[in-house]
């Protein structure tokens, strides 16, 4: 408990430290260049426009996608270029619909299956008219517009399209991603597991992958669990914390897939470590919980919903802290490279660079920090699931 | 929030749930469960092997305090023995010699007795001989004296002057 509390206040101030120095470094970037851009506004207005590109690039980075895009370029003659390939996009709309994500030509084209059309919104399938129509509600705005799925000039980038949606279970790339982590570890671990049927010692991968095995086991899951129980959770314990270790550490090559920044997966790890807790809990958690020992019978019953909603709470805010460390990550740094295209001149782009540089770094660390904690907080909700009276 | 809630996405979220449990039970299955094991196993092993070196530090400890006491014992017991046998040569000796010593007493004392009466028989055995030789010269000394008759007188003269003497 003293430990937890430890790491926690710890990563806390660490933590707290270097996004001050990061917001502070950001804001004076920033702030500068927005002053260069009153500047020059006067004369053109391109700084704006490559700000806004940068931000939509960067929004568009962080989103899931339907296809495998390595990269994309324009060409001279303004038509943009992908490389990389189309995935399966599976559909539930009156039927399973399957079909190649090329069908929408990068957002570009309606897709027509079985009769129905579907366009690409923000990265969201619509089903929509043979024109690709979106609508849009008049909660946003005055009156009530319609607008190319495709269009260049949004109005109102806020507003909800009222398009139905169909039920989308494709395979996106942050899926194919997922998968291909997942195999990797399979493959990575059950080498290191068929290894010790020859040998007792640990050779070649599992020297690095046994340590931090043993890691997770003596310093996560025992002192949290405690010594009798903490087997059962580990097989969870170990395959949270190096799937999200990998898959974060992943995200920042240049390959630049973001799972973990996806609210969805986050939901769905710290919706796993909820029904393992709540499975797990004993008869002195629930009283615990609804009728907590040692305070008097009236902050019992005040005690009650605030410890109940805790339990909501503590899986949520893994969910929070997972996603937001890693999103704000992949934004600040990929703001900070954005800088580079919009200083343009001999000091920005050094700057830029050993910024990013520094960041990356730091981001490494966030990686193996955002993993630890996920499962460290884990470790700790069961261990408090299973924990004995000790009164 | 809201922006949130409009990225969250369903079907990565099931996909997510799908492809991770079923990557958990794999591992469990493949991974984690025989790594566990053997590194359990291992580290019981290791555990095992220090405490039997351990018990056997002890023990060659104890095999070595057993031997010195031992060998304490063994040369105490030599020692006693040693001692005991001492004991019972002195014991005998002086046994043997006492026994000699009333033995040689008791035979000196045959020895004497015998002496005794051997000197006795002899001492009767010559005084019969010396009386018998003496009666024999007397006898022949008588006879030769007893030829004439004024030497009988003589005798008879000097033996009645003896007796006066008497």
């Amino acid at each position: 408990m003293h430990q937890f509390f430890r790491t926690l206040s710890c990563s806390d101030m660490r933590y707290s430290f270097l996004s001050k120095i990061f917001v502070a470094v950001f804001i004076l970037t920033t702030g500068f260049v927005s002053a260069q851009g009153h500047e020059e506004e006067a004369h053109e207005t391109g700084a704006h426009d490559l700000k806004t590109e940068i931000k939509e690039y960067i929004d568009h980075h962080l989103l899931d996608s339907y296809d495998f895009t390595l990269f994309s370029y324009t060409t001279d003659e303004g038509e943009h270029k992908y490389i990389g390939f189309p995935l399966p996009v599976i559909l539930w709309d009156n039927g399973l619909k399957v079909f190649s994500s090329s069908k929408f030509e990068h957002g570009e084209a309606v897709a027509e299956v079985d009769g129905s059309y579907y366009a690409l919104y923000h990265n969201k399938i619509y089903k929509t008219d043979s024109e690709g129509t979106i609508n849009f509600g008049a909660h946003h705005d005055e009156d009530t517009h319609t607008e190319d799925a495709f269009g260049e000039n949004l109005v109102v980038e806020e507003a909800h399209p009222t398009n139905e949606k169909p039920l989308d279970f494709s395979i996106t790339k942050n899926v194919v991603f997922i998968a291909l982590v997942g195999l990797l570890m399979f493959l990575m671990f059950r080498s290191v597991a068929n290894n010790y049927k020859k040998s007792h010692l640990p050779k070649g991968l599992g020297r690095v992958l046994e340590p931090l095995v043993v890691f997770v086991r003596d310093e996560i899951a025992v002192p949290n669990i405690g010594e009798h129980k903490y087997k059962k959770y580990m097989s969870y314990l170990l395959t949270v914390f190096f799937f999200v270790w990998i898959i974060n550490l992943l995200g920042l090559t240049p390959l630049g897939v973001n799972v973990t920044n996806n609210i969805a997966v986050t939901f769905a790890l710290a919706l796993i470590t909820y029904f393992i807790t709540t499975f797990s809990g004993n008869k002195n958690y629930w009283k615990h919980i609804f009728w907590m020992p040692g305070v008097p019978v009236p902050m019992k019953i005040i005690l009650a919903p605030i410890e109940l909603l805790g339990t909501f709470i503590k899986p949520f805010s893994l969910m929070i802290r997972l996603y937001a460390n890693i999103t704000a990550g992949h934004v600040v740094l990929m703001s900070i490279i954005g800088l580079m295209f919009i200083f343009k001149n001999w000091i920005g782009s050094p700057l830029s660079f050993a910024l990013a540089f520094a960041l990356s770094l730091l981001e490494l660390l966030v990686a193996a920090l955002q993993a630890y904690i996920f499962t460290m907080l884990s470790a700790l909700y069961f261990g408090m699931a299973v924990e004995e009276d000790h009164h | 929030m809201e922006k949130l809630l409009e990225q969250f996405s369903l079907g990565l979220f099931v996909w997510q749930l799908v492809l991770f449990i079923g990557l958990l039970l794999l591992l469990r299955k493949f991974a984690w469960k025989p790594i566990l094991n053997a590194v359990e196993k291992r580290e019981e092993g290791i555990k095992d092997a220090l405490e039997a070196a351990e018990a056997a530090k002890k023990e060659m400890q104890n095999v070595t305090a057993d031997s010195e006491k031992l060998l304490k014992e063994a040369r105490a017991e030599r020692d006693a023995m040693l001692k005991e046998a001492r004991e019972i040569k002195e014991g005998i000796v002086s046994e043997a010699k006492a026994q000699a010593q009333t033995e040689g007493d008791k035979m000196i004392k045959q020895a004497q007795a015998a002496i005794e009466a051997e000197k006795k028989a002899a001492v009767a055995d010559i005084k019969a001989q010396v009386a018998s030789l003496s009666l024999e010269i007397a006898e022949k000394v008588i006879k030769e004296e007893l030829s004439d008759k004024k030497k009988q007188l003589k005798m008879v003269d000097d033996m009645l002057g003896d007796i006066k003497l008497n």
